[in-house]
C-alpha cells in the first residue's frame, strides 16, 4: 500500500469519486488551477475539467448557496472553505438552508453536499486560521460533523461524506495534512459516518479526542504506558454528531475515569457534551471527576504564544495522573 | 492619457404595456392565446381571494402569521407564467399566487401558515423549493439549481423571487455575480413593493432602480411596471428564452406596492400614510388588467362575476381540507420526521423519550 499524507489522502478520495460519480463536482477559492491553497484539490482540474472543478469567485456564502442547489438538483457537491475561520459568512446558508431543506420540504428535497474546511492550530498561522469551532456545527440540528485524525481514516470518511445523503461539515485538521503517513489503499475503503473508533486499547483510564489532538493523546498514552505502567485506552471520536456514545460508554465503565482532549474552547465545547453523555449513561461507574484538557475560552493567541494554549502530551499525562490520584 | 473615459455600455429599459386605464399598447401587446390570458386573470383573482380569505382565517387564529400578497398578483403571476414546468421556482415568502400557479395546493399553503410542517412539502411533479424565510438567501440555491440544469446539459430555467430589501442583502449581490460569472439560467424577478416592513424604498438605496444593479454584474437588467401583468410577463418571458438559449441571467425589477401589511404581525399605518395606500389602489393590477380583457370582449360582468364565485368557491373547499387535515395531523413525533435519511441512536433516544414523557402527560392530564 502506498504511504501517503492526509493531503494525498484526501486528493485520491476526491479524485476516486468523481471518477465514479459523474454528480460529484468541486468548488471553492483557489481549488482549481492552484489546487487549493493546501494542495487537497491538485490536479483535478486537469483531470476532470473546469466544469467539475470550479474556481469560485470569493464568496463563501455563494459557494454554499450555490452547492445547495447543486445538492437540491441531483448533484453531490463539494465544496472548500478555504479555512474554517472563514465559514461564519456562510454560517446562515448552513444554519438556515443546508441543515433544513429536507425538513422543510418534508422529505422532498436533500441537500447531500459536503463543506471542507482546515480547522485546528500548530501551523504558525495568522488571526482566523487556527481556531476550531467544530461545536457551531456540531450543535446544528441536521447537519453531521465529521473529523478524521489521520490519512487513512480521513480518506475513508471523505468518501462516505460524499455518498451520505445528509449534509456533512468535513473539518480537516490542518496541523495533522502533511505531519504523518500511513498507508493507504488504492482501492476503496470507506467508513461509517457516526461509529468513533478504538485507536489503542487500555484498562486504567479512557482518553476521549478527536482530529489533530489524537497524536498528542496517541504520544501521552505511550509515554503513560512506558514510564508510569498506565494502560490508556483512547478513544477516537471520528464523527462528532451524530455522537456515537457507545464506545465512550462501554469504555468508561470499563476504566471508571476519562479524561476528554481537544483544541477547541472548553466552556459549551465538544467535551461538555461528551461529558455529559457519561453522566447520563455511566455515572455509576465512574471513579473520579471527569477531566478536559482543552484550549481556554480565550481568542486563540497568535502563533507565537499557540504551543502554550493547545494542549499537549505533557498535559494529557498530568490530566491522567491527577484523574488516577482522585479518590474513588 | 489620464481620465479617458470608460465606455460602459449600460442600457436599462422602463416597460410599461397596460396603462392604469386599462389601455394597451398594441405593438407591445404579446402574443399569447385567448386561454392564457383568462387563466392570468383567474390566478389573479384566486390569489386575490385567497389572500384575503387567509387575512380573515389569521385574524381569527385559525392560522398564524402570514406575508399578504395583495397588490403583487401581477408581479408574481405575470413572471412565474414564463416557465415550463420543467423549470425551477425558487420563492421567498410573498409569492402565494405563483406557487399556485405552479401548483401548489390551497390547503397546503394553509398548513404551513398554519403551522404544520407537512404544508412546507412539494408536490413530486412540481419543481419549486418551499418558503425561504431569510431574506435574499434563496437566490443562490436559484443560481446552484440553474449551474446543475446547464451542467446537466438541460435548458431549465431558475427563476427566484425577493423583494426590494433582498437587494441589501450580501447574497443579493453574490448570487448576480455568480450567476454572471457562470453565465447560469437565472432569472432574479424582484418584486419591488416599495417597502421593508418600515423601510421605504428611498431608504434602501440610494441607487434610482433596483434594475441597475445588474449592470455592475455584467447581466441584462430591465424594470416593468409590475402591476401590469402584460408587462412583466413580456419581460419575463424574454428573460426566460435568453437563460434557456444559454444567454444567462437577467435581472427584472417589477415596481409594485404591498398593499397590505408586511405579515400580519405589523402594523404599516405606524410607517406610511393611508394617502399611499390610496394612490396606488388606483393602480390596481387586477382592476387594470379585468378592462384590457374586457376590451378584448374577453370577460362581461356575468364572466367576472362567474370566476370570482368559482375562486370563493375552491377556496372554501381548501379551507375544508385544510381542516380535516388538522384534525387528522398533529401527531408531535412527527417533528422528528425529515431531519436525516436514518434517524441516529442518539435521534431514537430523544424520540422514545418524548414518546413516554407524551404518554405521562396524557394520563396525568385531567379528564375532559
Amino acid at each position: 500500500m502506498p504511504k501517503m499524507t492526509m493531503v494525498q489522502a484526501l486528493n485520491l478520495a476526491l479524485r476516486q469519486e468523481m471518477e465514479k460519480d459523474d454528480r460529484v463536482v468541486v468548488l471553492g477559492e483557489d481549488v482549481g488551477v492552484d489546487g487549493g491553497v493546501f494542495r487537497v484539490t491538485e490536479g483535478l482540474i486537469d483531470c476532470f475539467g473546469p466544469d467539475r472543478v470550479l474556481d469560485t469567485p470569493l464568496a463563501e456564502s455563494a459557494i454554499v448557496g450555490m452547492s445547495i442547489g447543486m445538492a437540491v438538483y441531483g448533484l453531490r457537491p463539494v465544496c472548500e472553505i478555504q479555512f474554517s475561520g472563514f465559514t461564519y459568512l456562510n454560517f446562515h446558508q448552513i444554519e438556515c438552508h443546508a441543515s433544513r431543506l429536507r425538513h422543510r420540504s418534508q422529505g422532498r428535497f436533500t441537500v447531500p453536499m459536503v463543506l471542507r474546511a482546515p480547522y485546528g492550530g500548530g501551523v504558525r498561522a495568522l488571526e482566523h486560521h487556527s481556531e476550531s469551532r467544530e461545536a457551531f456545527f456540531a450543535h446544528m440540528p441536521g447537519l453531521k460533523m465529521v473529523i478524521p485524525s489521520g490519512p487513512r481514516n480521513a480518506r475513508a470518511l471523505l468518501v462516505s461524506a460524499i455518498r451520505d445523503p445528509d449534509p456533512v461539515i468535513f473539518f480537516e485538521p490542518k496541523a495533522v495534512y502533511r505531519a504523518f503517513r500511513e498507508e493507504v489503499p488504492e482501492e476503496e475503503e470507506t467508513l461509517p459516518i457516526g461509529q468513533s473508533a478504538v485507536a489503542r486499547e487500555g484498562r486504567h483510564v479512557t482518553l476521549i479526542t478527536y482530529g489533530a489532538m489524537v497524536r498528542p493523546t496517541m504520544e501521552a498514552a505511550e509515554r503513560l504506558s512506558r514510564e508510569d505502567g498506565i494502560e490508556a485506552e483512547v478513544v477516537d471520536l471520528l464523527t462528532l454528531a451524530p455522537l456515537d456514545d457507545t464506545l465512550i460508554t462501554a469504555s468508561a465503565k470499563k476504566t471508571g475515569r476519562v479524561v476528554i482532549v481537544h483544541e477547541a474552547p472548553r466552556s459549551y465545547g465538544p467535551g461538555a457534551e461528551i461529558t455529559a453523555r457519561l453522566v447520563e449513561k455511566a455515572f455509576y461507574f465512574l471513579e473520579a471527576p471527569v477531566r478536559r484538557v482543552a484550549g481556554y475560552d480565550l481568542i486563540m493567541p497568535l502563533f507565537a504564544r499557540e504551543q502554550a494554549y493547545l494542549p499537549n502530551a505533557g498535559r494529557i499525562v498530568r490530566a491522567v495522573k491527577e484523574t488516577l490520584e482522585a479518590a474513588a | 492619457m489620464p481620465r479617458t473615459p470608460l465606455n460602459v455600455d449600460t442600457p436599462l429599459e422602463y416597460l410599461s404595456i397596460l396603462t392604469e386605464d386599462g389601455l394597451v399598447d398594441r405593438d407591445l401587446e404579446p402574443d399569447v392565446s385567448q386561454e392564457f390570458l383568462l387563466k392570468l386573470y383567474r390566478f389573479m383573482v384566486l390569489g386575490r381571494r385567497f389572500d384575503e380569505k387567509m387575512l380573515q382565517l389569521q385574524r381569527q387564529g385559525r392560522i398564524g402569521t402570514f406575508a399578504p400578497i395583495k397588490g403583487q398578483e401581477a408581479s408574481q403571476l405575470g413572471a412565474v407564467a414564463a416557465l415550463e414546468p420543467r423549470d425551477w421556482m425558487v420563492p421567498c415568502f410573498r409569492e402565494t399566487a405563483a406557487q399556485l400557479w405552479r401548483g401548489t395546493a390551497m390547503e397546503s399553503v394553509l398548513l404551513y401558515f398554519g403551522g404544520y410542517d407537512e404544508g412546507g412539502r412539494i408536490a413530486d411533479d412540481q419543481r419549486d423549493l418551499p418558503v425561504a424565510i431569510p431574506v435574499a438567501s434563496q437566490l443562490l440555491h436559484a443560481v446552484g439549481l440553474a449551474w446543475a440544469a446547464k451542467y446537466r446539459r438541460t435548458d431549465e430555467v431558475a427563476m427566484t423571487f425577493f423583494g426590494d430589501g433582498a437587494t441589501s442583502e450580501g447574497d443579493f449581490h453574490e448570487a448576480l455575480n455568480f450567476a454572471a460569472v457562470y453565465q447560469t439560467p437565472t432569472v432574479f424577478v424582484c418584486q419591488n413593493n416599495q417597502w421593508a416592513i418600515s423601510i421605504p424604498r428611498s431608504k434602501q438605496t440610494r441607487s434610482r432602480t433596483l434594475a441597475q444593479k445588474a449592470l455592475a454584474y455584467e447581466l441584462p437588467g430591465i424594470q416593468v411596471d409590475g402591476n401590469d401583468v402584460l408587462a412583466v410577463y413580456v419581460a419575463a418571458k424574454e428573460a426566460v428564452e435568453r437563460a434557456r438559449a444559454g444567454g444567462g441571467p437577467t435581472l427584472i425589477e417589477c415596481v409594485t406596492y404591498r398593499m397590505a401589511m408586511h405579515t400580519t404581525a405589523d402594523d404599516p399605518s405606524r410607517y406610511r400614510s393611508e394617502e399611499e395606500v390610496q394612490e396606488w389602489a388606483r393602480k390596481d393590477p387586477i382592476v387594470r388588467f379585468e378592462k384590457y380583457l374586457t376590451e378584448k370582449g374577453l370577460l362581461n360582468a356575468a364572466k367576472i362575476e362567474e370566476i370570482a364565485s368559482a375562486a370563493d368557491a375552491s377556496i372554501q373547499e381548501a379551507v375544508k381540507r385544510y381542516e380535516a387535515l388538522t384534525g387528522t395531523l398533529g401527531d408531535p413525533l412527527q417533528m422528528f420526521d425529515h431531519h436525516f435519511q436514518e434517524l441516529s441512536a442518539t435521534l431514537r433516544e430523544q424520540k422514545e423519550e418524548l414518546r413516554r414523557l407524551l404518554a405521562a402527560e396524557k394520563e396525568e392530564a385531567p379528564h375532559a
